[in-house]
């Protein structure tokens, strides 16, 4: 019989047992899953990518540092948080060749994401908006040529160079209206756009972490079966992209007369940074609905202006663009998706 | 919720017979309502089965004793809940058989009438063995103006790791079985439905061919799922009717009781035995000989432990069971009726949780039986906002602590509810001049 004394004994309040899925292991479980797709970027358009990758991160990770110190806070760097954030700007980083992307940029934009996004509203859950896009559109804005016209050809693959597939579909329909590709336009009459089989596999230019299509579809199906992830955001979110992309994609293109169902869903889904964004931005906990339903309208909202912004604006920013505006709508959506009480009429079916 | 979802499995194993203390310590109060008034003095001798704490007021049981001994002292000790009730202190001696205790079948019980079988739960001392010890005397005198259909017999267990109710129905089907016929006629309606989950597939074929050829008893089984057991949901699967919020299962013409009250029933009507023991899991990683113990009422916790053996040092000591129990400070505490089970676990699983900011998962909405959002009931909490937090079905929280458990940010979601629904309590009581 082993012995104890009754200071041995902590109360505390039910309940005694809880879940292991707990905070800092599921942001490292979602870092771990984002990994594939960032080597194989790695791989296919070399180093750099890898260095940019290292130099968000860390900027991310020394801001959270400093501003909990700073502001004394408790220290929330071994939570995981501000690494996972540090690597979702890098995946929105364009790949490219060595030293052609500034590495100011990767770090201003992890600095915005982790100090303006994130802490200026309260720390982790009390942000409005998704840090890491935050840190990405802040630097498209201000560093315009970099962040769009250094797409990389790969040393390892003929991958086409210097337009990310979008553009070039874009192209391709002459619907070119913006002149920020303007320099791409000299690939226009040596290339195709990339086969659906190249930007599925990622060998494609395009941002580091939304290259290969395949890398990321499967690091979200090991988040779903976690159920880290919910399967209703993803799943909404890329129905809707090709569904609203086979309709009114068609009418962008003018080899042929506009008609509607006509577009290119395939293409749509597996461009873009759909993937990246449908799995990992999208579904962020705490810029998006809590409930069910909630969830689905913000998906059907992001598809909706995903698919809206490609076709009429800049293409590139699509994905992030529609999650940032539907992240601003998440408290209306939430007062829509209040559970129904138990033993009440009150509320709405969540 | 799955209990699997945090990783807890449940156990069954045969019900034993638990060994004599040498010390009982018998609460006078077990049951929600007013106390017993001890009958007996230091110095007093007590047979096996004899009254010590006579019932006082209306919602309000007997107390007896389990074993034969001397009364040394009636003083304050502490209990599972409170930190000092009126106990009566009893020295086990002399002899007493368990012979005595067998239990028989006969239809002696058909000649009592309604309000003669409904005293006879109070005499015996019985309440709602389900954790809620409410009287079940009071239960069971139905007010003129609600009209009973159905008696639903709770036979899920109301929480993970706890097994006594499915070892219960294996072992004394027939006993539960007369306990339903016993309450349908104190009732005075014509059906039941016994309920169980999925994962009792032994119990649910026993009682199955138990009830037969019996058309009012009807047997049902429910997914797994916490809180399945708890009364709305079980009503609510049963019969597909909801419980009004602020109200009760009467509302909406059921009774509820679990298992091991209406084998209690059986026992004391037909047997003539009051309730003084009951079956207890025992269990948890630091327990050497897990299992389903019956227990005299008033046993210590420590005398418990000492029989059945630890094989770890205990971090927490649970009355009830992972996600409603509570946790002592001391094992002083005795076994009383509502003891459904003693968990004892190691400091390895009994983690100490640290209530992180929340970061919108939805996961506590999810799983919320009651249909609540605990993400925003406890920031009102916090903020002191009661009334908003009442608005939004404070008080319809049955405390099932799915939320907490779920949470990934550790957050002390049933906690921080339970609290502002003890804020409203004392509220209530300082307008009442109390
Ligand atoms: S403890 Fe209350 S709020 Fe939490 S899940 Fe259970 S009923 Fe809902
Ligand atoms: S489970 Fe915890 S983190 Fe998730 S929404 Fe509820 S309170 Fe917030």
């Amino acid at each position: 019989m082993i012995k104890y004394a009754s200071d041995d004994l902590v109360v505390s309040a039910a309940p005694h047992v809880r879940t292991r899925l707990r905070v800092p292991l599921v942001m490292w479980v979602v870092s771990a899953t984002l990994l594939p797709a960032i080597a194989w970027a790695g791989y296919v358009f070399g180093p750099w990518v890898l260095v940019v990758t290292a130099a968000a991160v860390l900027a991310a990770v020394v801001t959270e540092l400093a501003i909990t110190l700073l502001l004394r806070r408790p220290q929330t760097v071994s939570d995981g948080s501000a690494f996972l954030t540090g690597l979702l700007v890098a995946c929105n980083m364009p790949a490219t060749g060595w030293g052609v992307l500034p590495l100011y940029v990767p770090v201003v934009a992890s600095i915005f994401a982790i100090a303006v996004a994130k802490h200026a509203f309260g720390g982790l859950g009390q942000n409005w908006i998704n840090p890491a896009l935050a840190g990405r559109i802040f630097v498209f804005f201000a560093w315009l040529p970099a962040m769009t016209g250094g797409w990389a050809g790969s040393p390892a693959f003929d991958v086409v160079s210097s337009a990310t597939p979008l553009n070039l579909l874009k192209f391709q329909s002459g619907m070119m209206q913006d002149g920020l590709q303007a320099g791409s336009q000299a690939v226009l009459g040596m290339r195709l756009a990339p086969s659906h089989g190249d930007l599925f596999l990622g060998l494609t230019p395009g941002c580091i972490g939304e290259i290969s299509a395949a890398a990321l579809l499967l690091g979200g199906l090991i988040l779903i079966l976690l159920r880290i992830v919910n399967w209703e955001i993803p799943l909404t979110y890329i129905a809707s992209t090709a569904l609203f992309s086979w309709i009114f994609g068609g009418l962008a293109m003018t080899g042929q007369a506009p008609s509607f169902f006509t577009g290119d869903p395939l293409y749509h889904v597996l461009s873009g940074g759909l993937m990246l964004g449908a799995f990992y931005m999208a579904t962020d906990w705490v810029t998006t609905p809590v409930s069910f339903g909630g969830r689905i309208v913000f998906a059907l909202g992001c598809g909706i202006l995903t698919v809206l912004i490609r076709l009429t604006g800049s293409n590139v920013e699509g994905v992030s663009f529609a999650i940032v505006l539907m992240n601003i709508t998440v408290p209306l959506i939430e007062r829509m998706f209040v559970p129904r009480r138990f033993g009440t009429s009150e509320g709405r079916a969540a | 919720m799955h209990p699997r979802d945090i990783g807890l499995d449940t156990m069954s194993s045969p019900i034993r017979n638990a060994f004599l203390p040498h010390y009982l310590y018998i609460p006078l109060q077990q049951h929600i309502g007013s106390p017993a008034e001890a009958v007996v003095a230091p110095g007093d001798v007590v047979s096996r089965g004899d009254v010590i704490g006579k019932a006082s007021g209306y919602v309000s049981v007997n107390i007896h004793t389990p074993l034969p001994g001397k009364v040394i002292a009636v003083q304050d000790h502490v209990t599972a809940t409170a930190d000092r009730v009126p106990t009566v202190v009893i020295e086990v001696e002399g002899r007493f058989s368990l012979k005595g205790q067998v239990s028989r079948q006969t239809d002696a019980w058909k000649s009592l009438s309604r309000d003669e079988i409904i005293s006879r739960m109070k005499e015996h001392g019985l309440v709602g063995m389900g954790g809620a010890t409410f009287p079940m005397h009071v239960k069971y005198s139905v007010p003129a103006d609600k009209k009973i259909t159905t008696l639903l017999v709770n036979a899920v267990e109301c929480e993970p790791f706890l097994s006594a109710d499915n070892r219960l129905v294996i072992e004394h089907g027939e006993d539960l079985v007369t306990g339903i016929e016993i309450a349908l006629k104190a009732l005075g309606v014509n059906r039941a439905i016994i309920g169980f989950e999925a994962d009792m597939p032994e119990a649910v074929a026993r009682m199955r061919g138990l009830v037969a050829n019996r058309s009012n008893i009807e047997v049902l089984v429910f997914p797994v799922k916490y809180p399945q057991g708890a009364e709305k949901q079980l009503v609510k699967a049963a019969t597909g009717l909801e419980v009004p919020s602020g109200g009760l299962p009467l509302d909406i013409g059921v009774v509820v009781s679990n298992a091991g009250s209406l084998v209690a029933l059986k026992e004391a009507v037909v047997d003539n035995k009051p309730l003084f023991e009951r079956i207890v899991t025992v269990t948890g990683d630091a327990v050497e000989k897990p299992g389903n113990y019956k227990i005299a009422i008033g046993t210590r916790v420590a005398d418990v432990l000492a029989e059945v053996g630890l094989k770890k040092k205990p971090a927490r000591i649970i009355i009830g069971g992972p996600m409603m129990g509570l946790a002592q400070y001391s094992d002083q505490v005795p076994v009383t009726k509502g003891t459904s089970g003693i968990l004892v676990l190691s400091a390895r699983r009994a983690a100490v949780y640290r209530h992180r900011p929340c970061v919108r998962c939805g996961k506590c909405m999810t799983v919320c039986p009651m249909g609540l959002v605990p993400l925003l009931l406890v920031s009102r909490v916090e903020l002191g906002m009661d009334d908003e937090a009442k608005k939004h079905g404070l008080l319809d929280c049955i405390e099932c602590g799915c939320c907490s458990a779920v949470c990934p940010s550790e957050r002390h979601l049933s906690q921080a509810i339970k609290l502002g629904k003890l804020r409203h309590v004392a509220k209530k009581r300082e307008a009442a001049g109390d």
